[in-house]
């Protein structure tokens, strides 16, 4: 029947692109108020997330749980005080971008790329990004490989139609080595192609390499290597046109970061009050000077550490369980990319 | 031709006469063939599935304990089904849409049965609906949950009986449209119902989703449920009043002709003569439709509305209990199909009524 008929490939995103205009042209009506005025008229903040374990899933509970989940309560944090004045509503990939700007969302926590045409092009706002993700490449520790750049004559199962395709075949082509490629076309024949040893190894992005790998009968005799073939950084995503949402956001996300390279978690940042270092007194709010200045409340920063924590332990929380790695997602000073500016 | 008949006979016959049946599985050559055929598609396929489903499965536990055995995992039914059902409602006020759904499933139940048919039952759909709607908003009782926060199977039975119960009365009057002497409307009604045909649903929700709060003025405080109810509306009545229009075709002109020649008007003529007939006739055309709109609600996904399909799918992305994808399809599908199963039965159950109601 036509009424089932779902637009595909092309056509979706030749509708998704035409929205995006549509909404363009419609959002001076959309965005009348800065952003900040109508979360703090509505009493909350709407948010559009996506559905990826420990990134964003239904919990026990039955309650949004994850890694971007719990930085929408840091930012309910930094607005209203408490952690539970915000909405997280669910939101297509096809979909998200035309409805964040329609209005329909304050700000998207649901891994949205960063790329130039999504910030000059479509004119959408980013704030730091929170997570590194990249094409990895998921193998059988039996084939004594820790690099990928050692991969030689593997066969490797690819996503069919996908860039993880292309970006696969260029790295090969710049090590020199061979490989053959398997492409599979539905994502759940992955597991299967592994476990049968059909394929060597599969790429896909690293998240859903590392959801992948636990679903495997013995996920400890697979390993995904470290590198990254494509670089896909997920950040805050928001419509702009409020610079005080948007540096909120980014100082929102800096809180876990710094919070992180002082050594502040949950658990002691009440003895971290009783710190001597100037920086972590301004910081704490022990000293609310900086507060003052930047009009914020003394404690915004103690409160978000206190209740979920600094980067690391959201880390821990949501993604460790599922065997993710820190790797680019560590600090600066442990090798990593996340780097805070400072808190003067 | 005799293939036919073997699904039928066994029922039909009570004194049980082997013969036919046998004629049927193996009285020819190619009847012998199919027969070893499909004996053996079952041979092939029976076993391995009576092991996942029951032998091999899991019916207690962890995720774990699943993981260990190779059959189906129930457990994970057992700790998802609230979820499947409900999605993100909270937990502690699970009781209110539990309310609602049994309210519209006893009206369903209600509604299926002619002898219900009359001006009372419109007014109790009326009724109920705005019931579930302060049930599932909470309103009234002081612990109000936002419409981000609806899900599961409430959410499809209400957006779908809604815009059913809603596009019904559209799609007559855009049939009649279709059929009207003035052009101007004529035209405009084909226009809109060609549109609507010619349009995949899930532009239509977009278009909920992203035009419609800048279209209307203040739209994009109408919540986005209710703003999906209104396009789905439009659209499936787009639908309905081809059926409805069906029906009025089977109505012999000389009937309206001879309303005229008593002196009744166009409305009291489509009233009491026209429109009853014609609905009579499409009523079974009307229940597929449904069947079919039921099943078109799991597009709500699209939007991010959690219908039941999206929180089955949402339920597998738990981390504690990942990539159950088997169980929790299977779950909304058996669900599916005992409503669209049921539908088909009701619809040759009805039409068999009203053929008799029309031949005494």
């Amino acid at each position: 029947m036509t009424f089932l008929s779902q637009p595909g490939g092309l056509w979706r995103r030749a509708v998704a692109a035409s929205l995006v205009v549509a909404a363009t042209a419609f959002s001076s009506v959309a965005d009348a108020g800065p952003t900040l005025d109508k979360i703090k008229q509505r009493g909350a903040i709407k948010v559009g997330v996506g559905t990826t374990p420990g990134f964003f899933a239904p919990g026990d509970d039955g309650q949004w749980k994850g890694f971007f989940v719990d930085y929408g309560k840091a930012l309910s944090i930094t607005v209203f005080g408490t952690p539970d004045k915000v909405e997280f509503t669910n939101s297509s990939p096809q979909q998200r971008l035309p409805a964040l700007q329609a209005g329909e969302f304050d700000i998207l926590l649901s891994g949205v790329t960063v790329t130039i045409a999504r910030a000059l092009q479509l004119g959408f706002h980013f704030g730091p990004t929170v997570f590194y993700d990249g094409q990895g490449i998921l193998v059988r520790k039996d084939l004594g490989v820790t690099k990928a750049a050692e991969l030689d004559g593997a066969t490797i199962g690819v996503q069919s139609g996908t860039t993880g395709e292309l970006n696969i075949a260029d790295f090969f082509r710049k090590t020199g080595k061979k490989f053959t490629p398997v492409t599979i076309e539905e994502t759940g024949e992955f597991i299967n192609a592994l476990e049968s040893g059909r394929v060597d190894a599969i790429t896909q992005d690293s998240s859903d390499l590392v959801g992948k790998r636990t679903q495997l009968k013995k996920p400890d005799d697979y390993v995904i290597l470290p590198e990254r073939l494509s670089k896909e950084p997920l950040a805050p995503a928001i419509a702009g046109g409020d610079d005080r949402w948007q540096e909120l956001v980014n100082w929102t996300v800096n809180v876990t970061i710094q919070a992180e390279e002082w050594g502040i978690t949950s658990k002691n940042v009440d003895e971290f009050l009783k710190s001597e270092d100037p920086a972590i007194q301004r910081f704490l709010g022990v000293d609310p000077s900086l507060a003052q200045a930047t009009n914020l409340d003394p404690k915004w920063a103690y409160n978000i550490i206190k209740t979920v924590g600094n980067y690391g332990e959201i880390f821990d929380r949501n993604l460790k369980p599922l065997g993710w790695e820190r790797g680019y997602n560590n600090l600066w000073s442990n090798g990593g990319l996340l780097y805070s500016p400072p808190f003067r | 031709m005799s293939l036919v008949n073997i699904a039928s006979l066994p029922l039909m016959r009570r004194s049980f006469d082997w013969k036919p049946l046998w004629n049927g599985l193996f009285g020819t050559r190619l009847n012998t063939a199919l027969t070893v055929l499909t004996l053996a598609f079952l041979a092939w396929l029976l076993p391995p599935l009576a092991h996942w489903l029951v032998l091999d499965a899991t019916w207690t536990g962890t995720a774990q304990d699943c993981a260990a055995a190779s059959g189906a995992c129930w457990a994970f039914v057992t700790a998802k089904l609230r979820f499947i059902l409900f999605a993100f409602y909270p937990q502690d006020l699970q009781w209110r849409p539990t309310a609602a759904l049994l309210l519209l499933l006893g009206l369903l139940g209600v509604t299926a049965l002619p002898r219900f048919w009359r001006r009372e039952l419109l007014i109790a759909w009326l009724l109920v609906v705005g019931l579930c709607w302060v049930l599932l908003t909470g309103t009234l009782t002081g612990s109000p949950v936002p419409s981000n926060q609806w899900g599961g199977l409430p959410v499809t039975l209400l957006v779908w009986s809604v815009c059913f119960g809603l596009s019904v009365p559209l799609a007559v009057l855009l049939a009649l449209a279709r059929r009207s002497k003035m052009g101007g409307l004529r035209t405009l009604a084909v226009l809109f119902i060609e549109l609507m045909r010619g349009t995949p649903m899930v532009a239509i929700l977009y278009v909920a989703m992203l035009i419609l709060p800048m279209a209307i003025p203040g739209g994009q405080f109408v919540d986005k449920t209710v703003r999906a109810i209104i396009m789905i509306t439009l659209f499936w009545s787009a639908y309905v009043a081809e059926v409805v229009r069906g029906g009025l075709q089977t109505i012999p002109h000389g009937q309206e002709e001879a309303a005229k020649a008593l002196g009744f008007g166009y409305w009291r003529t489509m009233q009491l003569i026209v429109l009853p007939q014609a609905l009579r006739q499409v009523i079974p055309g009307m229940v597929n439709l449904a069947i079919g709109f039921l099943l078109a609600t799991s597009l709500l996904a699209v939007i991010g509305i959690f219908d039941l399909l999206n929180a089955a799918r949402a339920s597998t992305t738990d981390p504690k209990w990942l990539g159950f994808y088997d169980e929790a399809y299977l779950v909304a599908g058996v669900i599916y199909f005992l409503f669209c199963f049921g539908g088909s039965r009701y619809s040759r159950w009805l039409e068999a009524r009203l053929r008799a109601g029309q031949r005494s």
